[in-house]
């Protein structure tokens, strides 16, 4: 009885420790999200949207040009990495042979799972010292090796998920493997595609680390793509480093911008995902 | 087809953004950042043509970045040695003054007010850790009456390579045989204690934040941020504050014969009122620019911050340049060509 | 009209040389293989980059760089093992944060909770898995330094200051912040991985447990945990992978000091950190390729992380070959 007693009430216990660890972990994130509203969206004025940053010590000026810059980056990032993930996902999934295929997914993981400064590092030695200049170029180029995995992953991914019904239909009605692909795959997967996607710019828009010597920064507008530019992450650094109370404040704000867009996209795209998942079974 | 729209929609912004001005980049010290900043930001009101990026990523940084040709001129506080000059084969380096500083000893300490008394000596002990608290001896002496509580110093250095580093040991290893042995003078050097920030911001920063700290900042991010900062005593025993009146009197020595290429160090300088932690800053300016539109640009800043530009530098807590040194720097501007 | 039925499997390759210049799919297979290769090349390529620019570093110091103790670029003295130091002491603290709290919250949501708070919770705290790491970072300054410095450093102090681990000042900034931040950035992965190679264990097992009288824990901890332990030591894995590339967040609470500490409560570097801050004024070409001697190090480390996590995950998760 007694030990019975004992084991029950170890039971208790850990079973109560575990619910503790779920709620201390589930409720980080309303404390990262509150944290940010609290502190930053007193800031967020147009002045902030709008105007460029003044130099230290004055108050007032905004983050126009890093909000403009990151949108750049990213641009130039997904051109890159979008048809690169795309198509080789396509390659993995209709095409393959096996050997080649798995190395290709061995490199595309080793590759994401290469840490972002290394990323920098690379985009440094193959973009900036070439063309002794830091540029957005650059940024948006370290930016998209992120992107690639990511995208090659999603793609392969939910092209395999379409039922080989569909291929043989196709084929069967005398459509060549491309035009299978193009008219028929590829729309049955592009809502997984879409998603993986938008996780991947997701992923990349809070990206400091290999930004810091690929596009540098730039307190005014970056006048081409080969000149060095300004972007969300890397002001929040900067300013989150400094001694002056102004700039904090819209590092603050400019926090709650970046992750307030992280968030909708990442809960964009699985609401997208279930929604996919759900027509594709009727 | 959204892809197309966004394509059509970036191509546009990025060509009416090609339109526009014409960038020059530049970087190096956080020491006269904020100075430049505001230069930078009034020269392209009157030149809206003209867009100077200046990022402040430490000394070392801007002779670094100079050198692998990323810049169109750099800046710092420590003269390039000549050793570093060689390492630049495109195109002779030109020193140009721009300004005086000071570098303070900033401190947080509960119940001490502005203008603590602190000796080299003591300086150096603090920074090579064998000064471990507030109420050691040697600060009680210099500072009789004011209660220093029985904490842990916690020293704040700089983590990236920096000028204001270079200036802060090189009056340290004036002052300390033992400094001077044990650590020495550069831009990085190898600290026995403490906490790293980046740049004279991050120091500042670290400062502010952390009690019982210490740390060296250039004078106007102390003023700046109201942060509390010490009186060093000089060569001649008197503790002096920074200020734009002491730091001028420490270059006074230097101003008429300062050598033609400006690269000069003006630490624990003789004079009864000269601030003994002070320094010119200098940007690094290439003698050859192939770029007309960027080389007149150049020469047009120049001209201006030794003339109007000077006037900025007292009301930001730099020292303006003495008039023999304007003289002479003037003369150099023809060097660019 | 019996017309056979074509069976083209997914993956054809092209046998014979007339199905091989069919309509363009020559064309179509050339190109998405080009791109495919295109991601192996750039990969190779990275590896090689890394290699050169490295070269004036390993040249001076071969392997001692590995287990040299001082960085001096004035004197061009370049070691790696304070930086080795506090990336391996930061993620383990990281860990030994993360692993239980995650762990538990896993059994948590995997054996106890009904189904919607299951996925409900999971939800959110893949949510946190997307918080960019300069934002933590932003957090950690503001918030968690000052407690660390106000609270939890003298209190571990006054409590365990007798271990050489809980000795020195309270700056608030240090190994610890920094392994506390990074256990924030971890944990998402434990519970998210754990969760489904709990969920995967047959059902079977835990009836099996409960029918001989077991509690519902004993049966968790000693039945259903160890049948998922592939997979939760795969999560385990991943997580150090993250925890030892980690920059931002690592950079702006770490204390930024060249030397090795034994103290917890002692600022020090970690490889990222020190990339991240010494990169743009790195002079000299020593100094340079110490900085990129010190990314191969780093790369070659998430390297065998990464494959040893993949390994352990899909001998267990349910799904067979997991997407994170």
């Amino acid at each position: 009885m007694d030990r019975l007693k004992r084991r029950n009430i170890l039971n208790n216990i850990m079973l109560t420790l575990t619910g503790i660890c779920t709620v201390l972990t589930s409720s980080v994130l309303f404390l990262v999200l509150g944290f940010l509203a609290f502190n930053g969206w007193r800031s967020l004025n147009w002045d902030f949207f709008t105007k460029l940053p003044l130099s230290a010590g004055e108050t007032g000026g905004g983050m126009a040009n890093a909000i403009v810059g990151s949108g750049v980056l990213i641009l130039i990032a997904a051109a890159i990495g979008i048809p690169m993930g795309f198509l080789g996902g396509i390659y993995l999934a209709e095409f393959g042979g096996k050997t080649f295929s798995m190395m290709v997914r061995y490199t595309a993981d080793l590759l994401n799972g290469v840490p972002s400064i290394v990323i920098g590092i690379f985009a440094w030695t193959v973009i900036v010292v070439p063309m002794h200049h830091f540029s957005a170029w650059a940024g948006g180029f370290a930016l998209s090796l992120m992107m690639i995995p990511i995208g090659l992953r999603a793609t392969e991914q939910f092209l395999r998920a379409v039922p080989n019904s569909l291929r043989e239909g196709s084929l069967a009605l005398g459509a060549s493997k491309t035009r299978t692909i193009l008219s028929v795959i590829v729309p049955a997967a592009k809502q997984g595609i879409l998603t993986g996607m938008i996780l991947g710019v997701a992923r990349i828009a809070g990206e400091t680390a290999p930004l810091l010597f690929t596009s540098f920064n730039n307190q005014f507008w970056a006048a081409k793509l080969g000149e060095p530019s300004a972007s969300l992450p890397v002001m929040i650094y900067t300013h989150a480093i400094s001694p002056y109370d102004d700039w904090h404040r819209q590092a603050w704000a400019a926090g709650l911008v970046l992750l307030t867009l992280v968030l909708i996209a990442n809960i964009a795209s699985r609401w997208v995902l279930s929604r996919g998942a759900s027509a594709q079974r009727g | 087809m959204k892809r197309q729209i966004l394509c059509i929609a970036f191509f546009t912004a990025a060509a009416t953004m090609a339109a526009s001005a014409e960038t020059i980049n530049a970087a190096g010290a956080t020491f006269p950042a904020p100075i430049y900043q505001k230069w930078f930001q009034d020269f392209n009101k009157m030149h809206p043509d003209i867009q100077i990026n200046y990022q402040s990523i430490g000394s070392g940084g801007g002779i670094r970045q100079l050198t692998e040709g990323t810049v169109d001129f750099g800046a710092s506080d420590m003269p390039m040695t000549d050793e570093q000059l060689s390492k630049v084969t495109k195109y002779k380096v030109l020193h140009f003054p721009t300004v005086l500083g000071g570098v303070v000893p900033t401190y947080n300490v509960q119940g001490v007010a502005m203008g603590m008394n602190f000796s080299g000596p003591t300086l150096a002990g603090i920074f090579l850790g064998t000064i471990k608290k507030w109420s050691d001896p040697a600060l009680k002496k210099d500072n009789p009456g004011v209660n220093l509580p029985n904490e842990d110093i916690t020293v704040v250095h700089r983590s990236d390579g920096s000028g204001t580093s270079f200036v802060w040991t090189d009056y340290l290893s004036k002052v300390s045989p033992e400094w001077k042995s044990k650590v020495g003078a550069n831009t990085s050097v190898n600290w026995p204690v403490g906490l790293g920030g980046k740049g004279n911001e991050g120091v500042a920063g670290l400062v502010k934040q952390t009690p019982n700290s210490i740390g060296y900042v250039e004078l106007i991010y102390a003023a700046q941020n109201k942060m509390d900062y010490g009186s060093v005593k000089n060569a001649a025993g008197n503790f002096i504050r920074a200020d734009v009146a002491s730091v001028t009197d420490a270059a006074a020595g230097e101003a008429k014969e300062i050598p033609a290429d400006f690269r000069v160090s003006i630490t624990n300088a003789p004079g009864k009122n000269s601030y003994p932690i002070s320094t010119f800053t200098w940007l690094l300016i290439p003698d050859k620019i192939d770029n007309p539109t960027k080389k007149k640009s150049v020469t047009e800043f120049l001209k201006w911050m030794m003339t109007a530009g000077q006037g900025d530098a007292a009301g930001m807590f730099y020292a303006p340049l003495p008039k023999p040194v304007i003289a002479k720097e003037q003369k150099q501007i023809a060097l660019i060509k | 009209m019996a017309s056979a039925v074509v069976t083209a499997p997914p993956q054809s390759r092209p046998r014979k040389l007339t199905n091989f210049w069919r309509d363009g799919d020559q064309i179509s297979h050339l190109v998405t293989l080009l791109f495919a290769a295109s991601v192996l090349l750039v990969t190779v390529f990275l590896v090689y980059e890394l290699w050169i620019h490295s070269g004036p570093s390993r040249a001076k110091f071969g392997f001692s760089f590995l287990t040299g103790k001082t960085w001096d670029p004035v004197a061009e003295q370049f070691g790696a093992l304070p930086f080795i130091y506090g990336t391996v002491l930061t993620s383990f603290i990281a860990l030994a944060i993360s692993v239980p709290l995650g762990v538990g919250a896993a059994i948590f949501l995997a054996e106890l909770a009904p189904p919607k708070l299951s996925n409900a919770c999971t939800f959110f705290v893949e949510l946190l898995a997307a918080v960019p790491s300069v934002i933590l970072g932003l957090l950690a300054i503001f918030t968690l330094v000052p407690i660390m410095r106000q609270y939890v450093e003298p209190f571990l102090k006054d409590t365990l200051g007798y271990l050489p681990w809980f000795q020195g000042p309270a700056y608030g900034v240090g190994y610890l912040t920094a392994g506390i931040a990074l256990a924030i950035m971890t944990f998402p992965f434990v519970i998210s991985i754990s969760r489904e190679a709990l969920l995967a264990v047959p059902p079977e097992q835990r009836e099996a447990a409960l029918a001989l009288g077991a509690t519902k824990w004993e049966s968790t901890w000693q039945v259903v945990v160890p049948f998922a332990r592939l997979g939760i030591i795969g999560s385990i894995f991943l997580a150090l992978a993250r925890a030892l590339g980690e920059t931002m967040a690592v950079t702006m609470v770490i204390g930024n000091d060249t030397s090795i500490h034994t103290s917890l409560l002692a600022p020090g570097y970690t490889i990222a950190a020190i990339i991240a801050n010494e990169f743009t004024e790195a002079t000299g070409d020593v100094y340079l390729s110490a900085l990129v001697e010190l990314g191969l190090v780093l790369f070659a480390l998430t390297m065998v992380l990464n494959a040893a996590a993949q390994l352990l995950i899909i001998a267990t998760t349910r799904k067979g070959s997991r997407q994170d």
